[in-house]
């Protein structure tokens, strides 16, 4: 069950909409932190959603590369296509 | 323009030069004499301390302190040296064999504090290939002894033993042959609440997990011989390592870890935390072993939670918003805003009443929280001042309406 990229960053979207206080718009550039002004906490709890929504272990020790909803995107891509 | 290695900090400076000045700091108060496990004189008035982790009140204790006492006079302050260095003595393996006998264990290692002996252990145990599997609310040294090590990380929600099983179930479909380590604490320091071990050691063997659990605030306080929530929840059998620490029920400073596992004493050789340290002064160890020998001996438990079942009951019944529910040595009351916890905290010690402030990141949810930790060694006459001047700040800060006006509110 390969997914294509579009559709990820939709389902990612959807996933952010309650993190998303301020009601912006989310693009592929959108940073976590100063952006959606998210915490590293809040950014875990996120990260722990979407894990359960695609079914897959992101591991915490990649959170320092993930800092925009793009680079999320690319990597729940690469996860789900290995 | 060369960059100035201190400019990220600016943020927390700015937040932390708008604490009140003088007493009223949480952050540069200090003790000018301590009286006893409960009391001590700050801002040069007598001040009951609420919030020291000293759950069995072993600071004073009179066998201890002869022990270390008669240790330093006979091998002097300090061992300046490592523990594979110079820096084991004959009272180093007593401790250990001491260790094994309170859990009735094959196997112990010392450490130089608790914080060391979670870097070395989880860092050590699991390494590139093995997956570290802990709870969203773990203690600073066990996200940083993940950090230390080369394994995945990944976390589960706070004691939510379906979504560890969640976790463990994809890291098994994904990769069937992987170690694993599941990291717990038997008690979550901020709110005392207890892990569910039965049910999330049961998940762990399940998926053929080792299991380690940190019982730094458990130990002493929980357990027929005081071992711990291992031994309240019957489970100790299910658990590959336990680890704990010196600091607060036995009074003093160090850590350990025990475990059944044959190999388990190659982490002589291979942990850095352990090797690359110097060990425990002779006095200090003097005083661990004999408080670990109290401890097994004297049930100060009942008297414990009893102190923190009064404490939680009144804050409750005065109107607080409690975090913890009494069952621990823990009672928190939740301010929602961060000045007023700051300013509560600052009118406590005015009144002479030391608590503990705990803020986001440190607390679970971004609580702010008023702590306190409490001791078989208070009595309930310090309870009651505690619930006083509580109950005072609160009406003055205005958390606390009184009772006239709850009434009329609820009406
Ligand atoms: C759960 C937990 N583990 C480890 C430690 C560290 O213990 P130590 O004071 O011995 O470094 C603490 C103490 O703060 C703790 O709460």
């Amino acid at each position: 069950m390969t997914q294509n990229v579009d559709e990820i960053f939709e389902r990612i979207c959807t996933l952010l909409k309650p993190f998303n206080k301020k009601d912006i718009a989310i693009g592929k550039d959108t940073a976590f932190s100063i952006d959606l002004e998210l915490d590293s906490l809040t950014v875990m709890d996120m990260l722990s959603e979407i894990e359960d929504e695609f079914d897959i272990t992101i591991p915490l020790n990649m959170l320092p590369d993930l800092e925009t909803v793009g680079q999320f995107t690319d990597a729940v891509h690469k996860l789900l296509s290995e | 323009m060369t960059l100035d290695l201190f400019e990220k900090f600016d943020p927390i400076l700015n937040d932390y030069n708008s604490l009140p000045e003088g007493a009223e700091n949480p952050f540069t108060v200090s003790m000018e004499k301590v009286l006893s496990p409960t009391t001590a004189i700050i801002n040069g008035r007598e001040t009951i301390l609420a919030g020291t982790n000293n759950y069995m009140g072993m600071t004073f204790n009179a066998e201890c302190m002869a022990a270390a006492q008669k240790a330093l006079t006979d091998f002097g302050t300090g061992t300046t040296g490592s523990r594979v260095l110079n820096g084991t003595y004959n009272s180093h393996k007593q401790l250990e064999e001491t260790l094994k006998e309170f859990y009735d264990c094959q196997h112990a290692i010392v450490f130089s504090t608790g914080y060391q002996a979670n870097l070395g252990v989880i860092s050590t145990l699991a390494g590139p290939k093995d997956y570290v599997v802990i709870d969203t609310d773990s203690h600073a040294s066990i996200y940083d002894g993940c950090a230390m090590g080369n394994a995945t990380v990944v976390r589960f929600k706070h004691n939510d033993p379906d979504n560890l099983d969640k976790r463990l179930n994809r890291i098994r479909r994904d990769d069937p042959e992987a170690g694993i380590l599941v990291v717990l604490e038997g008690v979550y320091s901020m709110l005392g609440d207890q892990a569910p071990l039965k049910e999330l050691t049961r998940i762990s063997k399940n998926h053929n997990a080792y299991v380690l659990v940190d019982e730094a605030h458990s130990i002493g306080v929980f357990g027929e011989t005081g071992r711990g929530v291992a031994q309240e929840q019957d489970v100790e059998d299910q658990i590959d390592f336990i680890i704990g620490t010196f600091s607060k029920s036995v009074g003093t400073i160090g850590g350990y870890c025990v475990s059944n596992h044959p190999k388990f004493e190659a982490l002589r050789l291979v942990c850095r935390p352990y090797i690359f340290t110097a060990s425990l002064p002779p006095s200090v160890v003097a005083s661990a072993t004999k408080a670990l020998e109290l401890i097994a001996s004297t049930n100060l438990r009942s008297k414990l939670l009893d102190n923190s079942m009064r404490l939680n009951k009144g804050l409750c019944d005065v109107g607080f918003n409690m975090g913890t529910t009494g069952e621990s040595p823990i009672a928190a009351i939740v301010i929602d805003d961060q000045n007023t916890a700051i300013a509560f905290w600052g009118e406590m010690i005015k009144e002479g009443v030391y608590v503990n402030l705990a803020l986001p990141p440190a607390t679970p949810n971004r609580m702010n929280l008023m702590r306190c930790s409490l001791s078989a060694a208070h009595s309930f006459a310090q309870i009651d001042f505690m619930l006083e001047k509580f109950t005072l700040v609160g009406k003055r800060l205005g958390i606390l309406q009184d009772k006239v006006a709850r009434i009329q509110n609820l009406a």
